[in-house]
């Protein structure tokens, strides 16, 4: 028996080494990787919580809709049917949460209309553009054109 | 007792058998159990982008802004507008502020034109997740290319990786920041800002792995291509009538 071991001790030694080795290398692991990493893949899997928490600032247009009976009604009936309240209103989550907490700014028809309409040969032949300084002589868009249902006879 | 090479190799492999069964019980009994409806096995994002709908106006950018805080004068999309004369020469390519306002009346020529609305392709198989050191970007298993700001360095390897340039440095968090498709609202049922947005929907967000997906219906009727096929990067975001001259 005792020769056995001082025969083996120079394996013994180096396995004791390695098994030291190995004991700080789990415990070095366990210490500096975060919690939850390798989950799905090669990342902290609780990222996808935080991502996934962030607010919301557009509430979308069924929200706006629900509330808005007159205009959802107007739009519908006309050519910006889909085109989104928010898309010309801007972000409103927080007022369709509590309508009375935010009253929305009104959009300046100024710029709005012409970010859409104004003539560019990239847009879509069939999509109905004017050159403003031609088609208006000045006066503001709405001044002829609702908003929420532009067609004039 | 005799101990040889043979018996150390035999011991070794045991406690490695050991040592990997202990992890995976970790694996097992650690993870917290899934906290709401929303299944990320059971969706496959991506996008349509259908470049004979979009009118450049900017609608996709501002509301890309306002959602997720972009900061000034960076981008997680944003509109190009093609001016491509003939015979392919040398393109005109403009993207005045990322094309946020919209654009200004152009120059009059007589060149083809055409607006190509631009985003993070959340390729399957990106170079930019493959370039991180320290896995801070990743694609989610609901196939989203995500930045995870917390762990990131900074260090812009993937800024540099990524073909299509849809990569920034945050100039305040120092961290790379990029599109989220969304995150936060997709997996609440809602569409991302720029698609809710976009007047003539000639952007949709679309889920590969929904059976009832008017996706499915779209690429089967469409001819449609991917930005820079010859990268590999398997982009989900699909252009319909994408011109050669876009790069
Ligand atoms: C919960 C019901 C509710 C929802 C949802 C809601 N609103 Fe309102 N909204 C109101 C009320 C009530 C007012 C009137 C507030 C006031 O006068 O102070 C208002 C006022 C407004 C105004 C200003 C009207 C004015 O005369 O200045 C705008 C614009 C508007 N809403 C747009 C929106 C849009 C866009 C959405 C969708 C994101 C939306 N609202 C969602 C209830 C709602
Ligand atoms: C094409 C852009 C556009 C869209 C789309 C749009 N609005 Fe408006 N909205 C306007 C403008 C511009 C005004 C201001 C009108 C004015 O000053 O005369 C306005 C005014 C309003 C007002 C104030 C009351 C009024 O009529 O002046 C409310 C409320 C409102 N919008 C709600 C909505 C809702 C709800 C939707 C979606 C169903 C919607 N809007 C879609 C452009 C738009
Ligand atoms: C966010 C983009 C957007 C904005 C802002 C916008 N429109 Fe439109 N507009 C559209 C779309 C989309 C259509 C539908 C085009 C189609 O049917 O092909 C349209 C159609 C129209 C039409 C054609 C109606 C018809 O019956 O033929 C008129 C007129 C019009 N808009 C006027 C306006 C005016 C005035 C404003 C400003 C108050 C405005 N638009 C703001 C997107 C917009
Ligand atoms: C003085 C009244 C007036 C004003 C102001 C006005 N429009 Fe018009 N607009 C018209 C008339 C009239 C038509 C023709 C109606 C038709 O063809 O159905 C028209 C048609 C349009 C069309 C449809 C063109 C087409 O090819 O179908 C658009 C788009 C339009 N206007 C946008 C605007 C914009 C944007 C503004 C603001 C810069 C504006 N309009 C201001 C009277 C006006």
């Amino acid at each position: 028996m005792r020769s056995t071991f001082r025969d083996a001790a120079h394996l013994l030694r180096p396995a004791a080494l390695l098994l030291i080795g190995l004991a700080v290398f789990l415990v070095v692991r366990a210490a500096v990787i975060p919690k939850g990493f390798g989950k799905y893949g090669h990342y902290r899997a609780p990222f996808l919580e935080t991502a996934r928490s962030k607010p919301i600032h557009y509430a979308g247009q069924d929200a706006c809709v629900a509330c808005h009976d007159e205009e959802a009604k107007m739009r519908a009936a006309g050519k910006h049917a889909k085109v989104a309240c928010e898309a010309c209103h801007g972000p409103q989550a927080q007022h369709a949460d509590d309508p009375t907490s935010l009253k929305p700014k009104l959009p300046d028809v100024a710029t709005l209309c012409a970010r859409c309409h104004e003539k560019d040969p990239a847009k879509p032949r069939t999509f109905p553009q004017v050159v403003t300084a031609e088609h208006n002589a000045g006066a503001a868009c709405n001044d002829c054109h609702k908003p929420h249902n532009p067609h004039l006879d | 007792m005799e101990m040889n090479r043979r018996d150390l190799f035999r011991i070794g492999g045991k406690l490695l058998v050991l040592a990997s069964a202990g992890a995976t019980l970790e694996q097992i009994m650690g993870s917290e159990p899934a906290p709401e409806a929303y299944k990320m096995a059971d969706h496959w994002w991506g996008m349509i982008v259908d470049i004979d709908k979009c009118i450049g106006c900017g609608s996709c950018v501002r509301a890309c802004s306002n959602e997720n805080q972009v900061p000034n004068g960076y981008f997680r999309t944003w509109v190009e507008r093609y001016e491509v004369p003939e015979g392919y020469v040398n393109p005109i390519v403009t993207s005045p502020e990322g094309a946020i306002n919209g654009f200004p009346l152009p120059k009059p020529t007589n060149f083809k034109a055409f607006f190509v609305p631009k985003l993070c392709n959340h390729c399957a198989d990106s170079p930019c997740t493959q370039v991180c050191p320290v896995g801070a970007t990743f694609v989610s298993p609901d196939g989203v290319v995500l930045v995870d700001k917390e762990y990131c360095l900074g260090c812009r390897y993937c800024v540099q990786a990524c073909p299509y340039g849809c990569r920034y440095l945050h100039p305040e968090t120092e961290t790379v920041d990029k599109c989220t498709l969304c995150y936060h609202r997709i997996t609440k049922g809602l569409t991302t800002a720029c698609c809710e947005n976009c007047p003539t929907q000639a952007r949709q967000l679309v889920d590969f792995k929904n059976p009832k997906d008017p996706v499915h219906e779209f690429l089967r009727t469409h001819k449609v291509s991917v930005l820079k096929p010859q990268m590999a990067t398997e982009a989900k975001v699909y252009y319909n009538n994408l011109d050669g001259a876009v790069r």
